[in-house]
């Protein structure tokens, strides 16, 4: 039998990439008025069912579309859950 | 392969689609009207580069720039086969989106971040030759200063300090932003890249990646023709000798 899962995946510049529209969103802020804001950073969130025997299998599928497509290891690192969602044939 | 002493010979240049290239036109009319060479297409889902010399990766905004730029393209058919072409030594020139696709690919290190100015830049700049012993420069002279326009909105190369280092003591570096006097600095770059790098190749020669595009100044119709300097290489690699296009050029040297 096979669940669906659903995986929920973060994207993120590494922290020694400097982040222009991160800079440009934390002046945007500080024009608000809004203060005690820093270190802005901006990412991707992408969501994905993934159908797999097990919780495990799952995140093994999902570890690798990461590694080899979501995320540049170069510039970005990935994080993400994994939550079933229910049972199939 | 050279093929010196045919008269006859030309160059076999592949140019590859993506759907959202948008510059494959305007290299194919470079190297079969301009540079007088065999010049074909070659469609993303294909997987045959129809046995020619160089590919062409093109200028545009493969599968619209989704995800990052050059991230999907890299995974259409036709790239299985550029790679396997790269790594047996094969000649692959990466313009603009060219570029990001052979970053993306793994064929040439680094990565290319947004640039800093978070503004996509369309303009001439002056790139600096840092490497004239290659085959896609050997008809310019190290240190000397092309006219080539940029357009794009992802073109700051980055990469770790450990592989800049390689670049720089291999010579990988092969062409920088600089003033009109040659001077690398920072006013000169017009997107931050990394030791304004605007071009680099790969360890083994036969892979370069640039964001500026020699196919916009190439034919003499638009006055400007230092990009056909990087087609002449080529030519020249593959088919030593005098050429046709001697006569497309009013070049300023």
């Amino acid at each position: 039998m096979k669940t669906v899962y659903l995986s929920k995946i973060r994207v993120t510049l590494r922290s020694s990439i400097l982040d222009p529209q991160g800079k440009a969103v934390e002046h945007a802020i500080s024009s608000l008025g809004v203060g005690n804001i820093q270190d802005v950073r901006i990412g991707k969130y992408i969501e994905m069912k993934v159908n797999a025997a097990d919780e495990a299998a799952a995140r093994t599928a999902t570890e690798e579309v990461c590694r080899k497509l979501l995320a540049n290891p170069v510039m970005e690192d990935y994080h993400f859950e994994v939550e079933k969602l229910q049972a199939t044939e | 392969m050279t093929r010196r002493g045919n008269a006859e010979a030309r160059v076999k240049f592949g140019i590859v689609v993506f759907p959202g290239s948008n510059c494959d036109h305007d290299a194919y009319h470079v190297c079969k009207h301009v540079m007088k060479q065999d010049a074909v297409f070659l469609w993303h889902k294909d997987a045959d580069l129809k046995g020619v010399d160089v590919v062409i990766l093109p200028g545009g905004f493969s599968y619209g720039d989704y995800l990052r730029c050059g991230a999907i393209a890299r995974f259409s058919p036709i790239m299985k086969e550029v790679i396997r072409f790269a790594n047996d030594g094969g000649t692959v020139l990466g313009i603009c989106n060219g570029f990001q696709i052979l970053v993306e690919a793994g064929l040439l290190p680094g990565v290319l971040l947004k640039n800093a100015s978070l503004r996509f830049v369309c303009k001439f700049v002056h790139l600096r030759v840092e490497n004239d012993t290659t085959r896609f420069t050997n008809r310019t002279v190290r240190g000397e200063i092309l006219h080539i326009p940029i357009a794009h909105g992802d073109g700051n190369y980055f990469t770790d300090p450990e592989t800049l280092a390689r670049l720089e003591s291999n010579n990988q570096i092969i062409f920088r932003y600089c003033t009109v006097e040659g001077e690398v600095t920072e006013e000169a770059n017009p997107n931050g890249s990394l030791a304004n790098i605007a071009g680099i190749i790969n360890a083994t020669g036969n892979v370069l990646g640039m964001m500026p595009h020699p196919e916009r100044a190439a034919d003499p119709l638009l006055r400007h023709t230092d990009g056909q300097r990087i087609f002449k290489s080529l030519i020249d690699h593959f088919v030593p000798g005098e050429h046709a296009f001697a006569e497309t050029g009013a070049e300023r040297r």
